[in-house]
């Protein structure tokens, strides 16, 4: 009992791990990017749509995808990663848009007319008026990560999805809680503080 | 950068009061003390194939307030928008304090320019003191000296500093909110205003205080001031001078007296808008006559 302890804790950091990672990369990337996209709306459809294709990809053809393939592929965590930082993209992406480009048009053009510069307008004025809907995104892709990242054990990236193939494969309806109910858990906390952060870092 | 460092306002406000204040500056404004604050020659604008503005003439010193009066798409908003290039002109040349425009760096220009648009524009995220002290801040100036310059501004606008300077926009009314615009437009000392209907969404009651404030506001600051409306009774009440715009070009341009006798048919149709739609005052050369004695 105790090891199964062990191993319920050591698979839950790990999957917390992979977790964090993915979406960290997904908001490192999906962020900049989405304030670049508020300056070209050329762009801005093809890529909101590269994205949503992504994610309408099934995370297990996904992995499967990914395993050929040289360098990103491969048996382990860094194709997991990849693959869950994808599926993460698109919240963060359509989020962070709609919270510079929902930025009340009066509040821009006298942001402007008063002489800010384009540098001072998106650090002074569009990134904080946006926090909200960011912080939105990267909750809405980290709670989706969690359930997403069981998938990952398939290729042998490790986590909580470990306990639920296992359970599956031997009929064994406890191992797989094993791995679902700290998973559920893990994503109750993450919304909630995530929602926590949301709402301090949130303009008054 | 460079260029525009021996006459930027940092050197020109009264506040900056920083070591070896250069004279040239000051001999600067003095040589131009009677010139147009704003000059507009032969100004055109159009969006695509549709001319917005044409052969527009247009001139404002020191002190007076030059109201742009017309119906709604008639360009007198576009006309604001090219003096602080937020949207740029086909043709014809607009000078600020003696220089053309187009050899203004945008930015510093704009912080020469105070505006003032219907919506407030505030911004939510800041208190009334952060958004009135905003153009200071962006010069650079020292801290002490915004706080004492947001603190005077929002007395002169009749916010108490102590109960409204740590408040959020959200926590105002849209006349304070409004008051909180003008204050912030005031910041810098900037020698030019522009002014975007910014009464047109308040209560009567409250308006007709703003105007009244404004009037005042204005006489005491020396600036000149470039007021869009669609109200022709805010014309003749706030303008030294109005000029009537129709389908992008001048109409009218007169005083307000002189604005009643006007016979086009686009000034008779403003004032039969005023004698109809009012019932008080019956008489409407009572309007303009002496507002500020009117106050509080």
């Amino acid at each position: 009992m105790n090891s199964r302890r062990a191993e319920i804790l050591s698979l839950t950091l790990e999957h917390l791990w992979l977790v964090l990672i993915a979406t960290g990369v997904a908001a490192l990337v999906a962020i900049p990017g989405a304030i670049a996209l508020t300056r070209r709306s050329g762009l801005r459809g093809a890529m909101l749509g590269v994205a949503s294709i992504l994610q309408t990809i099934p995370s297990l053809a996904l992995f499967g995808f990914l395993l050929p393939l040289p360098f990103v592929g491969g048996i382990g965590r860094h194709t997991a990663i990849i693959a869950l930082c994808l599926y993460a993209l698109l919240p963060i992406l359509r989020n962070t848009l709609v919270g510079i480009l929902g930025v009340d048009p009066a509040v821009r053009e006298s942001a402007v007319a008063m002489g800010m510069t384009p540098g001072q307008i998106l650090w002074q004025v569009e990134l904080p008026l946006a926090v909200p809907a960011i912080l939105a995104g990267v909750r809405i892709a980290t709670v989706a990560t969690i359930g997403t990242a069981t998938v990952a054990a398939a290729i042998g990236a490790g986590g909580l999805g470990v306990f639920i193939f296992r359970g599956i494969a031997t009929v064994d309806s406890a191992t797989v809680l094993a791995g679902a109910v700290p998973a559920a858990i893990l994503a109750l906390l993450a919304d909630g503080g995530l929602e926590w952060i949301e709402k301090r870092l949130s303009p008054a | 950068m460079v260029g525009q460092a021996i006459w930027s306002p940092a050197k020109r406000r009264p506040e900056g009061r920083r070591q070896g204040e250069a004279p040239t500056p000051l001999a600067w404004h003095n040589n131009h003390m009677s010139a147009a604050v704003l000059e507009i020659r032969d100004l055109s604008c159009r969006i695509g194939e549709r001319w917005i503005l044409r052969g527009i003439n247009l001139e404002a010193r020191e002190g007076e307030t030059i109201v742009l009066l017309g119906r709604s798409g008639c360009g007198k908003t576009t006309l604001l928008k090219c003096v602080n290039g937020l949207v740029q002109p086909a043709g014809g040349e607009i000078r600020i304090e003696g220089r053309l425009s187009s050899d203004w760096d945008p930015i510093q220009l704009r912080r020469r320019i105070g505006y003032v648009i219907q919506d407030s524009g505030l911004f939510p995220h800041w208190t009334v003191a952060a958004n009135v002290g905003l153009v200071p801040k962006l010069e650079n100036w020292p801290l002490a000296a915004i706080e004492a310059r947001v603190h005077e501004l929002l007395e002169r606008v009749g916010l108490a500093p102590a109960e409204f300077a740590q408040r959020y926009p959200r926590q105002l009314s849209g006349g304070q909110k409004q008051r909180v615009g003008i204050a912030r437009a005031l910041a810098a000392d900037p020698p030019l205003l522009l002014l975007d209907e910014p009464f047109a969404a308040l209560d009567p009651i409250t308006r007709y205080e703003l105007q009244m404030q404004f009037a005042a506001l204005r006489a005491g600051v020396g600036k000149a001031a470039l007021f869009v409306t669609h109200d022709v009774r805010e014309a003749l009440l706030l303008a030294t001078r109005i000029v009537l715009l129709k389908d992008g070009m001048i109409d009218v341009v007169a005083s307000p007296l002189d604005f009643r006798d006007a016979r086009t048919s686009e000034a008779r149709a403003f004032l039969a808008s005023l004698n109809h739609g009012d019932e008080v005052p019956s008489n409407p050369a009572e309007l303009p006559s002496s507002p500020v004695g009117q106050i509080e």
